[in-house]
């Protein structure tokens, strides 16, 4: 009997060490590959050269262009869905009957459970085509439809979690603010955002992370050329959507376009990573502020 | 005006906006549902659902990618779930307050941020390389198994975290063990929030396309797989192919895939809230 409840538990330990099994995997494949990457091609090439053409026949390997793809889409997915989420977000909680923020929030989370994939479609063949009604030069493939379109996948992310933590805020904050004779916009930025404050951080660094890291509707709808320029009526191409190229081609396995993809993943992977410590680092420090 | 009113405008101006934005964003969800079903429905029938994909668009269909996708979450239920409700009881019930738990959770908080396309580069480089799997379904499934290991695992936390301190006293006061425990009283009573996670965590699963396309998912599969080591397709990749092709033919086919795949999405989001609803009150 004991045996068994021992060997039970060391069951149940190795399915929890997966996960660090996994981390380290990633890890490992993404240096191992990149490693290789850099004997072939310099460091400073990689973040000085302002080109990134590893599948012409003239090779140039400047990671710049392909960062500069993925920050100008997630630039704009947050211009979009910042003040649309927190707006949304403060107005279900201070101003919207209980009966209609039970409702709404989950229509709005509908947002989020869409595949990307169906986002890439809406952007190319409904958005774009009705941006360029408006603005005849915009070409068919640029970074203006797939950001936009972007920010409203994640509008869910920072209007559900912002709603969350100001849902959290101590209900006697917020009456003894109407006590004192504010509004509910008053009481609303300048009690229940700053209580709330860190949560609101957290959700929008959440947000920025899917952002970086979104794949499908860039690689539909933001074109196939890395170009190091900041021009969102233009293609352009992000660090996913370049990942997404080499690998519906055929890139052999040792290959330098086949190593270039991990070298991009590792770059990729950095900038979530120090995106996910810093939010873990504001959650875990203001954690108990009210409790 | 005094400041009373100007306040109070500020007030009205807000919650006029707030509601605006609220209505936007559901008005955004009408037209995108609104302009796929108006381009893709023609499409939909049976032939649709049973005929292979093809080069002309009119007369493509979805069969290999349907029974594709279906044979991949078959495989990733299989792989994923034992694993991810056994890790979700190993930390709360087993793991103590140590520095191996905490390292365990920040791993799970982390894992959970990384974008979906690193985890097809490592199924790229352990699966398919390594291990030597190829560019297979099996592949495919360990990989996606593994992307939404965190979600299952913090779902089953939480359920487990829910269930009433005494029921687990009265039965370690029966002489129970802590197996028998957890196996007779803890998981059953969690199993509606479990389940609700698991779920959630397939309905994510369904729609990902970009790790599977790395680790070698198929934009043309003649054939439906027959073993773990067969190739491919699955419903978004056609979706993404179809989308990619000029012809107007193949955007009406990826809408009326994108119907199917919106529904099969929507249907499981839709049986998760109501059992977590169902559930929450059985506990409350």
């Amino acid at each position: 009997m004991k045996l068994k409840e021992k060997i039970i538990e060391i069951l149940l330990k190795f399915c929890a060490s997966i996960t660090i099994f996994t981390t380290i995997g990633i890890i490992a494949v993404l240096l191992f590959e990149s490693i290789a990457f850099f004997k072939n091609v310099s460091i400073v090439e990689f973040f000085t050269d302002t080109q990134w053409t590893p599948l012409f026949s003239e090779k140039h390997f400047g990671i710049l262009s392909l960062v500069s793809g993925t920050f100008l889409t997630a630039a704009i997915a947050i211009i979009v869905a910042l003040p649309i989420g927190l707006t949304i977000a403060i107005y279900l909680n201070m101003y919207a009957p209980k009966s209609f923020r039970k409702t709404l929030k989950p229509i709005l989370e509908i947002l989020a459970a869409i595949p990307t994939v169906v986002y890439g479609f809406f952007a190319l063949t409904i958005v774009t085509p009705f941006l360029q009604n408006i603005y005849p030069d915009l070409e068919t493939f640029n970074s203006l439809s797939a950001g936009l379109v972007m920010g409203i996948m994640i509008i869910p992310f920072i209007s559900s979690l912002s709603e969350d933590a100001l849902y959290a805020v101590p209900k006697s904050l917020k009456e003894a603010s109407f006590g004192m004779g504010s509004t509910r916009f008053q009481t609303a930025i300048k009690v229940m955002v700053p209580a709330a404050s860190s949560g609101i951080i957290v959700s929008v660094i959440l947000a920025i992370s899917r952002a970086i890291g979104e794949t499908m509707i860039v690689a539909i709808a933001a074109g196939q050329q890395a170009q190091f320029s900041l021009d969102p009526t233009i293609p352009t191409q992000t660090i996913t959507s370049y990942i997404v190229q080499v690998s519906m081609g055929d890139a052999p396995q040792g290959s330098i376009e086949y190593k270039t993809i991990f070298a991009a993943g590792l770059t990729l992977f950095l900038f979530t990573f120090l995106l996910n410590t810093i939010s873990f680092w504001i959650k875990k420090k203001y954690q108990e502020k009210y409790e | 005006m005094n400041n009373l009113q100007k306040n109070k405008l500020i007030d009205t101006t807000f919650k006029t906006v707030g509601l605006l934005f609220t209505l936007l964003g559901i008005l955004i969800l009408i037209i995108l549902l609104y302009n796929i079903i108006r381009v893709g429905y023609t499409r939909i029938n049976w032939e649709f659902l049973t005929s292979l994909p093809s080069r002309k668009p009119e007369r493509a269909g979805i069969y290999t990618a349907i029974i594709g996708t279906l044979d991949l979450m078959l495989l990733t239920i299989i792989f994923a779930i034992p694993v991810g409700i056994g890790a979700g009881l190993y930390l709360e019930e087993y793991a103590k307050k140590s520095r191996l738990s905490t390292l365990l959770e920040i791993n799970i908080a982390n894992l959970a941020g990384v974008p979906s396309i690193i985890y097809g580069l490592l199924g790229l480089g352990i699966f398919v390389r390594f291990f030597g799997f190829g560019g297979s379904i099996l592949s495919g499934a360990l990989t996606l198994s593994l992307l939404i290991l965190p979600i299952i695992i913090v779902a089953t936390r939480e359920a487990i975290k829910a269930v009433p301190p005494s029921l687990k006293e009265a039965s370690f006061a029966l002489g129970a063990s802590k197996w028998q425990t957890l196996q007779k009283v803890v998981l059953p009573s969690s199993f509606g929030g479990i389940l609700t996670g698991v779920i959630l965590s397939l309905s994510r699963a369904i729609g990902e396309t970009a790790p599977l396309i790395v680790v070698g998912a198929m934009a043309y599969v003649p054939f439906v797989p027959h073993s773990l080591f067969d190739t491919f397709s699955i419903l978004p990749m056609q979706i993404f192919t179809w989308t990619t092709r000029p012809q107007e033919g193949f955007a009406i086919a990826a809408a009326a895939a994108i119907i199917i795949i919106l529904v099969i999405t929507f249907v499981m989001n839709g049986v998760a809230v109501y059992l977590r609803n169902k559930w929450q009150n059985k506990l409350s």
